[in-house]
């Protein structure tokens, strides 16, 4: 039991992180607040991935002269890191998307908190 | 009976699609009235022509058949004027050139709006009748029910007030539900026997159901057809249906629609469930109950309606449900009378509901408490008005009495003596209700003396007519059409199984 | 060239995309124009795609050379050919009406909005195409994003319903890279066809039911199925006309395509419907969202938002379909999907007429000289309503059919039941607005007073349907509901039979 929750840190501080990012998009009122719950949740995905290809012993999957291309075993897993360098850009597409839209929320309605933005869209 | 032979032929979907391109035709010329009233009479010579041309053929057992393409994997869109079809097409056809006809006298004498609105739907209207009467299997009846469901609604709807669209409402609130209801079984029926053409003693074989399951069934059917028949409880969309002008109430509303309804449950008695299925799980009794339900009942309301076209219209759901009972009690001669109903309540009720149009075009007269001599005003039109009560009420010469005689004559060879007091009883009811109207048109003198007499040639020429068909087809059933011997055919196909 | 055919739609997408804000600096013309060539040159391709699959099969396509599954791979079978070809059509036609309308809603920013729109087109026909998981989520995120953009480009509340729209659909994105996550792990693989035969031999491992659970929440939440679907009427009401007859049609059925493929093609019929009956959970789910967006959609006002609330429900047959899992209810799903992209795109279409017209959409005020004005944008209206409530012979009757046969096939009374009484929720909240249109009388007709001049003046508020560029496009939508619905069987025969998922 205690091997399993120990052996396991990774994830769960990844779960954490998960829960942590899930909460803040949904119960935060003020709208910042929200995309910054957005990128703890990409990064907690990005680094569950990277997590994944964790091998003791091994280097990172970058060409090494000392250890040679040939011994695969000595390298971590380069897939989940290529998807992850996209899945890294997506996430920073999708927050300049996400904040040019909240700047033109703000221009609008000179506010980001949401209780406050309920109202004045309802004034308007 | 010989078995029929099936032969190709266009002429059913020439049938159907007259009218679907004379309504374009009215569409685009709505601005010259009197081309567009030309289209609607030539297409419905046309049509009445296209569906005469099929009756010899039809009559030596030769059944024309148009299949056009599939419209689900295995289920085709086709026609198939069989005998039955053909019933019911000449009907729909032969009376839609009288109402052209008459219509015209009727919008012009009123003066009514969007003529043109009214003169399409009509044609489309009659596409769609002529497309359920030859639909050949049961996803293209619905197809057509449905179309003739949207294309009644501008009919109903026509003059725009209140009471008119909230008739409307209930119209599509009660026709849409049963349209539903109707897909629900075709696609049940579907799944449980594969196929859905109609086949005369039913479609489907040696499938094997549980008794709860046809039950279900047969109510789905029941309520998907039984709203336009106006069945019990299913009826009272059909009164309020009478906002709309009445040439409308008398061909689609008399003729028609509701007829399309009776059509329909016929279809499925005799052609989707058969005899044999309707017996052993006594679905024949309970559709005999219901229908001699509502024969009774619609009469009594008959009597409490002072709206000439209100009274009218319970009695047409009192004589759909003639209609109903021969199609459940399935023996020889109910079936007969139950189909020559069609025919003959047809002849006579249009004739009525002529009258009743008449009646309001020339003196906007629309209760009966306020016909005190209108007989001397319009001898004519009223004495057709008499002849058509007296057919209704089962008297010989006219036409109803066949009908009638045969249905009672049907009831005793299913050993039932309940539907003939059923019938007896109807008799005296539509006697009494009808009576009045007589006496009141002939024997009272007038408040106030009428301005005017008869109304325009135009209508009073085809409610003559009807009337004359009526006596003609009492004296003679089998004249010009061989409306008995198709009745005939089609019982002993539906009974004995035989043919497709 | 002409081998490589099922890759050039998606690049050539992405090329004009990028092309446009470039061509169009001095005259922004230039946008619309180039944006319409993108799309004929792309449904252009994807018939003839389409063509070469309904004759030969399904086609591969390897990008770099690379075989499968280290590479990347685009299959066309004939769903995704199909998916696509729907998709691009419709957005043909869609753009084509973007055009007469001139920009109302989204003036100065035409430039953006032309390559927003094939940033959209290009996300869609990769997710379509793609036969690899991964590359999957990065269009489904080029598609989501360009998606945020087309809707928030518009006036007043769109930036906060678009926010909020982003926001549920990252959560959703996110659960699908974690779910594929999961499954690579186990699978080790990203390739579709891969992962589908290595799957078998692992059923039982947890982190399989995981990974399906996870896509199907993610997929869920931007197919908008019911209790996910909180961001959709917002979205659609406050986007600008021509986005939302642009992602109504596109947007939903794009999720719903990849929910089809990732559980029947990917973890298979046997594992989601037996293993883990997560199909039972979809169908009753899209049940319920269908009477609840019918409901609502009754209760709306609002004419877009109506439309929207109806969307929900129609997303909700197709996510029945699914739930269903045998070949009637697939043949039902698929054949929504290109149904309810024509029935939604003519009607939102119809919808931004009327806004263009009179500058608001509110069903409480229309009435009989909105169809005197747009006659031929009502009866388009009126045809497209019929279909929606199901009626033959259009083509809404047609996948109700087929979703009533597979509802009886699995023996499940209450599913036949929604279809049919959902049939008559719509007829009401249709018929109601006919009503408005074809029956009551403008206001000045309605005092009784006989007043030409006014009456002018009232009518020439309306700018009227001279414009063949508004009218034509939803004219071509709802009328071609007609022959889809008298063709289908072609349709189903010809396309959806050809690729029932194994084991159905």
């Amino acid at each position: 039991m205690t091997d399993f929750i120990l052996g396991h840190y990774a994830y769960w501080a990844i779960i954490f992180l998960l829960i942590l990012g899930l909460y803040g998009m949904i119960f935060k009122n003020n709208l910042v607040k929200k995309l910054i719950g957005m990128t703890i949740l990409q990064v907690a995905i990005i680094m569950f991935y990277v997590a994944s290809a964790v091998k003791w012993s091994a280097t990172v999957p970058v060409l090494d002269p000392l250890a040679g291309a040939a011994d695969a075993a000595k390298y971590i897993s380069p897939l989940q890191h290529c998807l992850m360098l996209t899945a890294i850009v997506v996430g920073v597409a999708t927050s300049g998307v996400a904040f040019s839209l909240a700047i033109a929320i703000y221009r609008r309605y000179k506010t980001l908190n949401e209780s406050i933005l309920l109202e004045r869209m309802k004034s308007s | 009976m010989t078995y029929p032979e099936i032969y190709r032929s266009i002429i059913p979907f020439y049938a159907v699609m007259v009218s679907l391109i004379a309504a374009l035709l009215i569409m685009l010329s709505s601005r010259h009235a009197n081309l567009r009233e030309f289209w609607t009479l030539a297409a419905s010579i046309v049509k009445f022509s296209l569906v005469f041309l099929l009756l010899p053929g039809a009559l030596a057992g030769r059944i024309a058949e148009y299949t056009f393409w599939e419209i689900s994997p295995g289920i085709a869109l086709a026609l198939k004027a069989d005998q039955f079809g053909i019933f019911f097409a000449l009907i729909a056809s032969g009376l839609w050139i009288l109402t052209s006809i008459y219509s015209i006298g009727y919008v012009r004498g009123l003066k009514e709006h969007k003529q043109t609105r009214y003169f399409a739907s009509f044609a489309v209207c009659l596409s769609a009748t002529i497309g359920i009467a030859f639909a050949a299997n049961l996803l293209t009846f619905v197809l057509f029910y449905e179309i003739l469901t949207i294309a009644t609604y501008p009919l109903v709807i026509h003059k725009e007030t209140k009471i008119a669209v909230s008739a409307g409402r209930k119209y599509l609130v009660y026709t849409l539900t049963a349209g539903v209801l109707l897909i629900a079984a075709t696609a049940w029926t579907y799944r449980i026997a594969g196929t859905l053409d109609f086949r005369a003693g039913g479609l489907f074989g040696d499938a094997s159901f549980s008794p709860a399951a046809i039950t279900v069934l047969f109510l789905l059917f029941l309520g998907g057809v039984g709203v336009k028949a106006a069945v019990m409880p299913l009826h009272s969309w059909l009164p309020a249906a009478m906002a709309a002008p009445t040439p409308v109430s008398a061909l689609l509303h008399a003729v028609a629609v509701v007829k399309s309804g009776v059509f329909g449950v016929v279809r499925v008695v005799g052609f989707v469930f058969g005899p044999t299925l309707m017996r052993q799980f006594d679905l024949n009794i309970f559709l005999a109950t219901v229908a001699g339900a509502t024969i009774i009942l619609a009469s009594l309301l008959a009597f409490r309606q002072d709206n000439l076209k209100f009274r009218l219209a319970y009695s047409t759901v009192g004589h759909l449900s003639y209609i109903v009972l021969g199609a459940a009690l399935l023996s020889p001669a109910s079936l007969v009378g139950g189909l020559l109903h069609i025919a003959n309540h047809a002849t006579m009720k249009i004739t009525l509901f002529f009258c009743a149009g008449a009646i309001y075009v020339r003196h906007h007269k629309e209760k009966i408490s306020e016909l005190d001599g209108i007989g001397r005003a319009m001898p004519w039109t009223m004495g057709a008005f008499t002849v058509a009560a007296i057919g209704l009420a089962g008297i010989p010469p006219v036409n109803g009495f066949i009908s009638k005689w045969q249905l009672g004559l049907g009831s005793l060879q299913a050993g039932e003596m309940l539907p003939l007091a059923v019938l007896v009883l109807s008799g005296l009811l539509n006697a009494g209700y009808f009576a009045p109207i007589i006496s009141r048109a002939f024997f009272k003198t007038p408040t106030v003396p009428y301005e005017h007499g008869e109304a325009s040639y135009a209508m009073v020429i085809p409610l003559l007519v009807t009337a004359l068909l009526s006596i003609l087809l009492g004296l003679y059933p089998d004249l010009f059409f061989h409306f008995y011997r198709l009745a005939v055919e089609v019982s002993g196909g539906i009974l004995g199984g035989i043919g497709r | 060239m002409i081998q490589n055919s099922p890759a050039l739609v998606p690049l050539l997408l992405l090329a004009t995309a990028i092309a446009i804000p470039v061509l169009a600096i001095k005259k922004t013309g230039v946008a619309y124009l180039v944006a319409v060539a993108a799309a004929i040159g792309s449904v252009a391709i994807s018939a003839y795609n389409m063509f070469r699959v309904w004759k030969g099969g399904p086609l591969t396509y390897h990008f770099g050379g690379w075989m499968p599954p280290i590479g990347i791979e685009y299959v066309l079978d004939s769903l995704s050919a199909f998916v696509a070809l729907v998709v691009n059509v419709v957005a043909f036609i869609v753009l084509c009406h973007a055009g007469g309308l001139k920009g109302s809603d989204i003036s100065g920013k035409s430039v953006p909005y032309y390559s927003l729109v094939l940033l959209f087109l290009c996300g869609a026909n990769g997710i379509v195409m793609t036969g690899d998981l991964f590359n999957l989520y990065v269009f489904l995120e080029i598609f989501s994003l360009a998606g945020y953009g087309l809707i928030g480009i518009g006036e007043k509340q769109a930036p906060v319903a678009s926010f909020r729209y982003l926001i549920m659909g990252t959560v959703g994105a996110s659960f699908y890279l974690l779910g594929i996550g999961f499954l690579y792990i186990v699978t080790g693989s990203l390739n579709m066809a891969d992962v589908r035969d290595i799957l078998p031999h692992i059923h039982g491992n947890p982190a399989v039911a995981a990974a399906l659970s996870l896509i199907v929440i993610g997929v869920g939440i931007k197919m908008a199925i019911f209790p996910l679907q909180g961001w959709l009427p917002d979205a659609y009401t406050y986007a600008p006309s021509t986005s939302s007859a642009l992602v109504a049609p596109i947007g939903t059925k794009i999720a719903a395509y990849v929910l089809i493929r990732i559980m029947f093609f990917v973890f298979g019929v046997k594992f989601v419907s037996q293993s883990l009956p997560i199909t039972d959970l979809i169908a009753w789910l899209s049940a319920i969202g269908i009477i609840y967006g019918s409901v609502m959609a009754i209760a709306q006002n609002e004419m877009k938002r109506m439309l929207a609330y109806s969307s929900i429900a129609q997303i909700g047959y197709i996510g029945l379909g699914i739930g269903l899992a045998n070949p009637l209810g697939y043949i039902g799903a698929v054949l929504h999907i290109l149904n309810h992209a024509f029935m939604k795109g003519a009607l939102f279409l119809v919808a931004a007429n009327i806004r263009k017209n009179s500058g608001h959409s509110d069903i409480s005020k229309l009435d009989a000289s909105y169809r005197k004005k747009l006659p031929w944008s009502m009866a388009a209206f009126t045809l497209a309503a019929l279909s929606m409530i199901g009626l033959p012979p259009t083509a809404g009757f047609f996948s109700k059919w087929y979703l009533a046969l597979g509802a009886i096939d699995k023996g499940n009374w209450v599913f036949l039941a929604v279809i049919l009484i959902s049939s008559l929720l719509n007829a009401v909240y249709f018929f109601r607005i006919l009503e408005k249109v074809y029956l009551v009388p403008p206001p000045a007709q309605k005092a009784g007073e006989d007043l030409p001049a006014e009456t002018k003046n009232r009518e020439g508020s309306l700018i009227g349907e001279e414009k063949y560029s508004l009218m034509i496009p939803a004219v071509v939508l709802s009328f071609s509901l007609l022959l889809l619905g008298l063709l289908n069987a072609n349709i189903v025969k010809g396309i959806i039979q050809r690729i029932i998922p194994l084991g159905m």
